[in-house]
């Protein structure tokens, strides 16, 4: 993993790698805080920051920690960026900070975050590191908002309610109830719901993928009549 | 072109799949028909409801998946299904509870798992747990015995019971109440004898709860006739019964304030009966040697009584059920049967047979 474009970095982050949807890491969270739109943000943005800042760092001090203790100095990196999160969330949203609970602190054992210092920003130059954690956490957080906003709209009828958590009072006139008033089909807001939300999302994002390989299979260019062909498989002795 | 050697016994089977479930369907029918004298047409209504949304799903799904559609149609899986749901279900449940407990059942809990087969799980339990949790109102509003509506009021007719299901029209008060074991779960601080002497539901009762004692014996005799046609073994259901009844002995606690009720009033209430011989007897999600039913019923029973006892749902076939779903392949890997002139046991994961 030497030479790679910013290109194939914001490919990967967004879409052939997603952190939620292929490498289906950091679960935990993707399931237990997309009830609403709101709580979905509010975890993804700052995960996105956390992987922002242990991507830049784990990659500034790749080459000053002995592979021994490396995975040990990442945790701590992350720690120390998700005690930030939550401080500033306490301080700037303190009522999302106490809905969203454990699962801020708990973004230090995000498969995710640890994963791509491991993988990516322990190999690779600052700026490339730094992109690699804004793509991976731009992939995750809009998975996280897809997945809040289908189990918002198909669990309680709501879509974007309490927005004024994160963005102010202004934001609490947002919410929209397409459905009608009473509507409620709790199953999709307690957790199995959003495994069953989750499954259906990768198995869309599956079909998505086999369509355009359909596609591009088929633009080939088409075995000329007549041409021979060389066995290249098996194994004639 | 090569003969195939046949050697005996040159059995021939004189069951399919279709015909297996066209007997089960036959056999609900004393427990319809039960249901419908003592809890008017809902039940009926319920049935057709699922079963269009049921066939209709499925074709579409196997339609969806490729498979030749008319070919899964025919084995009337899903239309079993459908009809056991439709059972299950309150009489007079708006149309969309029934819709949507059926389509997870048909599409969720059977499709994308493989279809009929292949599903770890009983789709129509499936469907009514997703029902159960998501809308307790509509799930527990049941409707009052016949032999108990109040005085001048009586259960609506065809036409009035298809407008309350599809169009929101509220049933006349009295219509719908709490069932045997509801009632007997929120009698607090009162004896067995005094529930049983205070709510008519027990008291004008012939030994178990009103109507419902009926409801169970339909199940039961139709249960009884696909035990006779060799449909399913005795062990899971009697493994079942036997728990429930040595549960309920147990823990009967002398008829005190805090006794969950007698084993009468245990097997002849609820869905115990379709549980016991409709619901864990489906061959897909059960386990499969012979004691491992006897296993799978003992632990469905058990888990039956204690969720109606100490858990905070009145009934629980469906948790129960579906919890032992879970177990069934843990089960199945520790009761392997033998070979005749084996003694020692062995496990499904072992790969090789010792000699």
């Amino acid at each position: 993993m030497s030479e790679v474009t910013a290109a194939e970095v914001a490919k990967n982050g967004l879409w052939t790698n997603n952190p939620a949807l292929v490498q289906l890491l950091g679960l935990c969270p993707l399931l237990a805080v997309t009830g609403t739109v709101v709580n979905a943000l509010g975890l993804g943005i700052a995960t996105l920051a956390v992987l922002i800042g242990s991507n830049t760092i784990v990659s500034l001090i790749r080459n000053h920690v002995s592979d021994a203790v490396r995975l040990p100095a990442f945790v701590m990196i992350i720690a120390a960026f998700v005690t930030c999160t939550e401080l500033l969330m306490k301080a700037y949203t303190y009522e999302l900070y106490q809905i969203l609970g454990i699962f801020i602190p708990l973004i230090v054992t995000n498969c995710a975050i640890l994963g791509r210092a491991e993988a990516f920003a322990s190999k690779q130059n600052v700026g490339m590191a730094a992109f690699d954690g804004l793509m991976m956490g731009l992939g995750f957080l809009a998975v996280l908002i897809l997945l809040g906003a289908i189990r918002e709209l198909l669990g309680q009828g709501t879509v974007f309610a309490d927005m004024h958590l994160l963005f102010g009072a202004g934001a609490s006139d947002w919410v929209m109830q397409p459905l009608g008033d009473s509507y409620s089909f709790l199953v999709i807001i307690l957790p199995p719901g959003a495994f069953l939300v989750t499954g259906f999302l990768i198995a869309i994002k599956n079909a998505i993928d086999a369509a355009n390989k359909r596609r591009a299979d088929a633009k080939k260019d088409a075995p000329v009549k007549g041409a021979k062909r060389i066995r290249t498989t098996g194994h004639i002795s | 072109m090569a003969f195939k050697q046949i050697s005996s016994p040159h059995a021939h089977a004189s069951q399919n799949t279709a015909k297996v479930m066209q007997l089960v369907l036959w056999a609900t029918i004393p427990g319809l028909i039960a249901l419908t004298i003592h809890f008017g047409w809902g039940s009926l209504i319920n049935l057709v409801l699922a079963t269009v949304t049921a066939v209709i799903a499925e074709a579409l799904i196997i339609k969806l998946r490729g498979r030749p559609v008319s070919f899964y149609l025919k084995d009337y899986s899903a239309v079993l299904t459908a009809v056991l749901l439709g059972l299950a279900l309150p009489p007079l449940a708006p149309w969309w509870v029934v819709v949507v407990g059926t389509l997870f059942s048909i599409v969720i809990a059977k499709q994308l798992y493989g279809g009929l087969g292949y599903n770890p799980f009983n789709p129509a339990m499936v469907g009514y747990v997703v029902l159960l949790i998501s809308f307790p109102i509509q799930m527990t509003t049941w409707v009052t015995p016949a032999a108990l509506l109040p005085e001048g009021i009586s259960h609506p007719g065809l036409i009035e019971s298809v407008q309350i299901v599809f169009s929101g029209l509220n049933p006349a008060d009295g219509v719908t109440g709490a069932t045997p074991l509801d009632s007997f779960k929120y009698a607090d601080g009162l004896l067995v004898d005094q529930i049983y002497a205070q709510n008519p539901l027990f008291s004008q009762a012939a030994f178990a709860g009103v109507g419902w004692e009926w409801v169970n014996i339909g199940f039961l005799i139709g249960g009884l006739v696909l035990l006779a046609s060799r449909i399913f073994t005795w062990h899971g259901p009697v493994a079942m019964l036997a728990a429930m009844t040595l549960m309920s002995v147990i823990f009967y606690d002398g008829g005190s304030s805090d006794s969950p009720g007698s084993a009468l009033m245990h097997l002849f209430s609820g869905a115990t009966m379709m549980g016991a011989f409709f619901i864990m007897t489906d061959p897909v999600s059960s386990a499969v040697s012979n004691r491992g039913r006897l296993i799978y019923g003992a632990l469905i029973g058990v888990l039956v009584y204690i969720i109606r006892a100490w858990g905070t749902y009145p009934d629980a076939i469906a948790f129960a059920v579906l919890l032992a779903n879970f177990a069934a392949p843990f089960i199945d890997n520790y009761t392997l049967p033998r070979t005749y002139g084996y003694t020692d046991r062995r496990r499904a994961t072992e790969k090789e047979e010792d000699s």
